[in-house]
């Protein structure tokens, strides 16, 4: 099963790069983007399986972050083909200088985010963190290419960042794994091994020392990858220039992956009696973050980087409520859900309103309720969803972290969390309202209508987030406690 | 050839020389010589000649990506954006002299604090690879050419790579073999991009790289 779930999307990859005709290679896309989900479905029927002390095992939260990541990245593939299909392949004029610039090859595009699957398919299976280094780096070598999509300087720029910053983070957190395997050689039956399994079994075996510096530096590495500031620095830029269905898979699916990497290693402090020690420092990291983004996302003039900085925001909030532990990590990994599905969304419909006002403005961008009615009324009902309203899921993922910050006698996080929740908010609806109302600029004429391949998609998401808000079904309630077990919260 | 203590001086050495060069030539000469020098040390602490195959695999593999690939790659780059040296580093070559001594004593302190589970080669390693990250951190911040900051990666690379080889036990073979494959990807993407930011920028400055800020309206 997890051969399946890494081969498809790994040769489908290779083949994409192969292909010469752009339709096969856009249906080939769907195809294994829908096969993925279906043997994710699967697996998620029988339930997690495996060997404990196997390398690649599906455990509940593996499995959690890989059921977000395949829908995800189904719904993504489909708006691919209706994105691509709408793209000029000559030379065109920059939105926002006076240059031209052109796409770069669409196989390699295709073959990437196929690659880009594989990649994040192996970090959730991972249950040896060497493994999981491997593929977390991989992550990003495979979604460099897609944001260097639009060949011109500033996705050049964005994308070196990326390159640079997230390779010597995540080689930061090869560091700490090093470390983690030296904090496992101590004792008699040390034996330095990195599987999760065996790391947990020992962990009261562990040297002390060894292990917080540990966890210092792989909270370090892969919070410079999840996004966490103040390391996030290639993040909005990234998101900003990069076609916004790699936007979606990156906020919605990449930074879940390298919070995995974080979960990991909470674990095992957990098991070795540190948790107070790495809860305090994600709370703190996590706290830090959301103040950032509140303060960037107020007067941010450019609605990607807007939903760029969000994601920090929320990256910060699961970081908090991984922290705080007990009720509050089952808040947390619902939050992952729901904030995968509405960010994914979210950029999704930004790439609609970038495509037809070729502007990523949020002051000059007006009237998408007129031109595009379906994207706009998405628009602010994800608004409503991403800055936590009822009745839509990330308010009732939100709420649980709350309380748990309130039962775990936490008043300074809580009263800091509901500031930046707030400040978030206003930051968010008056610039991303103001786009959609009004008529549009007569120096800045739309052009288009809503394709039902491009809002689809948007609607499946929509749909979603709204039905977690109302309704959390059974089996999804039952992953989300077996995942919070394995974290260590109630 | 298998002097453990000669090859940590050595790489020690570079990481100086590295510190204060200014042509880019030199810069990857030397990244080239430290992963020479790594290749051999992971034989060293093995047994030298004797050591087993897997070692030998991983020595000669790491040897010939690190000394051989990635100095042709760089070299590549280099001649495609015809630049020859770091003009005005954000930090003088004197001054990067300086940071490195300084650096090197924070290893030394940083290393005695921490205790090791079993005996090591040679004391000098954990210092060493403590002395190399920092290098690297160092270079990476304090130099403007995109091909300066490859080179500060990997030296930071480097580092954790040596710092590996102090752990009692060996990470297994797959693992290793996964790393050194992501490194050498990181490295081809990264030569790729040189190429595109010389042909966009006629230059391979990064500091003018500046268009992407957060700016307030």
């Amino acid at each position: 099963m997890i051969a399946a779930l890494l081969l498809a999307p790994a040769l489908a990859g290779v083949v994409a790069l192969l292909l010469r005709s752009d339709r096969l290679r856009r249906a080939l896309l769907v195809a294994t983007a829908l096969t993925h989900l279906g043997l994710v479905a699967a697996a998620w029927r029988t339930g997690p399986a495996g060997p404990p002390a196997a390398w690649l095992r599906l455990d509940p939260v593996g499995m959690l972050v890989l059921g977000v990541t395949s829908v995800l990245f189904a719904v993504a593939a489909i708006y691919a083909v209706g994105y691509l299909a709408h793209e000029e392949r000559t030379p065109r004029p920059d939105i926002e200088e006076d240059t031209l610039f052109a796409n770069g090859p669409e196989a390699v595009f295709t073959g990437c985010l196929l690659f880009f699957l594989a990649t994040m398919t192996l970090v959730t299976v991972s249950q040896n963190l060497g493994v999981l280094w491997v593929a977390v780096e991989a992550t990003t070598l495979a979604s460099a290419p897609l944001i260097f999509f639009h060949r011109h300087h500033r996705s050049l720029e964005a994308t070196w960042k990326y390159l640079l910053i997230c390779s010597v983070g995540i080689a930061v957190a090869l560091l700490g794994n090093f470390f983690l395997a030296m904090a496992a050689s101590f004792g008699p039956s040390g034996s330095g091994s990195l599987v999760l399994h065996e790391l947990i079994a020992g962990a009261p075996g562990l040297h002390a020392r060894w292990l917080k510096a540990a966890f210092v530096l792989l909270l370090v590495g892969y919070g410079t990858k999840m996004g966490l500031a103040p390391l996030h620095t290639w993040l909005p830029d990234a998101h900003a220039e990069a076609p916004s269905v790699v936007s979606a898979l990156l906020s919605g699916a990449l930074l879940n992956c390298a919070f995995l990497g974080i979960v990991r290693a909470y674990q095992v402090l957990g098991a070795a009696g540190q948790g107070r020690f790495a809860g305090d420092l994600l709370i703190d990291m996590g706290l830090f973050s959301m103040a950032l983004a509140a303060v960037f996302i107020v007067a941010q003039p450019d609605f990607k980087r807007l939903l760029a900085y969000s994601s920090v925001e929320h990256m910060g909030i699961l970081a908090v409520g991984i922290g705080l532990g007990g009720g509050a990590v089952f808040g947390a990994l619902l939050h992952l859900v729901n904030h995968s599905l509405a960010k994914g969304m979210l950029f999704l419909l930004a790439g609609n309103i970038l495509a037809a006002y070729r502007s990523k403005s949020t002051a000059r961008v007006r009237g998408v309720g007129a031109v595009l009615p379906v994207t706009a009324a998405l628009w602010a009902a994800g608004l409503l969803a991403i800055t936590g309203s009822p009745p839509f899921g990330p308010f009732l993922s939100e709420l649980v972290i709350v309380k748990g910050a309130i039962d775990g006698r936490h008043p300074v996080v809580t009263v800091l969390f509901l500031l930046f929740l707030a400040a978030a908010f206003i930051g968010m609806a008056r610039p991303m309202l103001a786009m959609v109302q009004g008529e549009p600029r007569p120096e800045l004429p739309p052009s288009g209508h809503d394709r039902w391949l491009t809002v689809a998609p948007a609607v499946v998401l929509g749909l979603s987030v709204l039905l977690l808000g109302l309704w959390i079904p059974s089996w999804l309630d039952g992953a989300l406690r077996a995942a919070a077990r394995v974290v260590g919260g109630g | 050839m298998f002097e453990i203590n000669t090859l940590l001086v050595g790489l020690l050495l570079v990481n100086f020389v590295l510190l204060g060069a200014s042509r880019l030539g030199t810069s990857v000469r030397q990244v080239a010589a430290q992963g020479a020098l790594l290749s051999l040390l992971t034989l060293a602490e093995h047994a030298g000649w004797s050591a087993p195959w897997r070692v030998w695999l991983l020595a000669l593999g790491s040897g010939v990506v690190k000394a051989v690939v990635f100095p042709y790659f760089l070299r590549r780059a280099l001649r495609e954006a015809d630049v020859r040296r770091e003009m005005e580093p954000y930090v003088g070559f004197t001054a990067s002299v300086l940071v490195g001594v300084t650096a090197l004593a924070a290893s030394l302190w940083l290393a005695s604090r921490l205790p090791l589970p079993g005996p090591v080669a040679s004391p000098l390693l954990v210092p060493v690879s403590l002395f190399t990250l920092l290098v690297g951190l160092f270079l990476l911040v304090s130099r403007r050419k995109a091909l300066t900051q490859v080179v500060g990666y990997l030296v930071l690379e480097n580092g954790v790579f040596c710092f590996g080889l102090a752990l009692p036990e060996d990470a297994p073979l797959s693992v290793e073999v996964g790393i050194l494959l992501d490194i050498f990807a990181a490295v081809f993407i990264m030569g790729i991009m040189i190429y595109h930011i010389s042909r966009e920028f006629d230059h391979i400055d990064t500091d003018r790289m500046s268009s992407l800020r957060d700016e307030t309206t």
